[in-house]
């Protein structure tokens, strides 16, 4: 299988053949991401990191895995200190930067920044979040852990808990089990429901997915459970952010109905307060 | 008893007819007519006819290609587009909408980055064609009112 000069713009961009191949790959791997073994595979190769907005996990994860591999990073995780506060556009940004390196990482605020800079980049382009969007290698992550622990994903019965609405990994990731066959339940206060294009995606797939907004009832059957953090940043005000803040609580009565090989799965920041652990 | 016409029959040009009720103007728009042509225009607005009310657009000397013409599928899927010669109906061909359009609607997603200071235009991608449905190729968000998104 080729992925040489493939852009990972969303996860709908490959197959699950694809995918499973990717998760094998990742398998093999887990000894040089550890540290444990060692091979310079990409010596010699520079990769762009191009954070426009936070990050800890997504960022340090590529820098780390291109230094772990031989590679070099360049880059910047704060806009603020490029020219974009001079009024640079993407499309410049993404044109130097792809001159200087063999493939760009890019997080933006704006849903489509990854797919703009593909078109302005000849380099591969990897989507790490853009805006309420996508964020396909969270999304990856996300399969390869449930896949690890579950063995399989098909008819696996996992819930998608919080900020549906907004939450890019979850719109990913949705689709991707989807695709897998898993048995879908989205949990979320109305206002932050799954977008129709998403639920959509999923019945394409053969995937009616469930509506709920009772966790102490779904739970019950549930074999994963996916919480995403509300995201105050997202939302157009304040007051709509506090309407929903605690709607949902994960604690140790919640959990007394739950499976006993249940996992919880969260894709960080995490943040106390909604939904919260106790 | 004699029919009488609303809008006169024209000798040569165009005739797009089946234009759901009220969309006319913005037929108009998305053809950029009458910026491009200096030809006189007729508009007939809720015209009754046997599917209830329609609009009819009538283009006087110009024959418009059907392919330019095929993007108003967007806001009317049912038109067709009838070429006049010598007051006769020499070629008739229902809207079919393209695969993509490009820089004819706009995003309805505030964040998309088809919306911000960057040198591209909105893009979609066709996904129903009646009813229209389109996706935008950079955040794949779906404007529910297409006719509110023309540019």
């Amino acid at each position: 299988m080729i992925f040489k000069g493939k852009d990972i713009i969303s996860i709908k961009d490959f197959s699950k053949k694809e995918i499973n191949y990717i998760l094998d790959y990742a398998e093999e791997m887990i000894p040089f991401a550890k540290g444990e073994k060692y091979k310079d595979l990409l010596k010699g190769k520079v990769l762009s990191t191009l954070f426009f907005e936070p990050s800890t996990r997504t960022r340090l994860s590529f820098e780390s895995s291109m230094n772990r591999l031989g590679g070099r990073v360049i880059g910047f995780a704060d806009p603020s200190g490029t020219s974009q506060k001079k009024g640079e556009s993407l499309a410049d940004t993404i044109r130097m930067a792809d001159s200087y390196s063999d493939a760009i990482v890019i997080r933006h605020p704006h849903e489509g920044a990854a797919r703009l800079a593909a078109e302005f980049a000849d380099s591969p382009v990897l989507n790490a979040g853009d805006g309420a969007g996508r964020h396909p290698t969270q999304c990856l992550l996300d399969l390869f852990t449930i896949r690890s622990e579950k063995k399989q994903i098909k008819n696996k019965n996992i819930v998608l808990l919080g900020d549906l609405k907004y939450g890019r990994t979850v719109h990913s990731l949705a689709y991707a089990l989807a695709l897998y066959g898993a048995k879908l339940t989205f949990v979320s206060p109305t206002s932050l429901k799954m977008p129709n294009e998403v639920t959509d995606e999923c019945k394409e797939l053969g995937i009616e997915p469930s509506y709920s907004s009772n966790l102490e009832k779904t739970i019950k059957d549930a074999d994963v459970l996916y919480v995403t953090r509300i995201q105050r940043e997202r939302f157009p005000d304040a007051e709509e952010y506090n309407r929903v803040v605690g709607s949902y609580k994960i604690n140790k009565s919640l959990l007394e109905n739950a499976k006993e090989n249940l996992i919880i799965m969260h894709p960080l920041a995490f943040r106390f307060g909604w939904p919260c652990f106790h | 008893m004699k029919k009488e016409l609303k809008v006169p029959r024209i000798k040569d040009g165009t005739v797009i007819d089946h234009i759901n009720a009220g969309n006319a103007v913005k037929v108009l728009h998305i053809l950029a007519i009458p910026k491009t042509t200096s030809s006189t225009v007729s508009v007939a607005m809720n015209v009754k006819s046997k599917l209830g009310k329609k609009d009819i657009v009538k283009v006087e000397n110009r024959e418009l290609d059907p392919k330019e013409v095929d993007k108003i599928a967007l806001i009317a899927p049912k038109a067709t587009i009838n070429i006049i010669r010598d007051y006769e109906v020499t070629k008739k061909h229902r809207v079919k909408l393209p695969d993509e359009i490009i820089g004819i609607v706009s995003c309805s997603n505030p964040t998309c980055v088809s919306n911000a200071n960057e040198p591209v235009e909105s893009r979609f991608k066709i996904i129903s064609r009646d009813p229209p449905k389109i996706k935008c190729y950079y955040c794949e968000r779906e404007p529910e009112d297409i006719a509110d998104r023309i540019i």
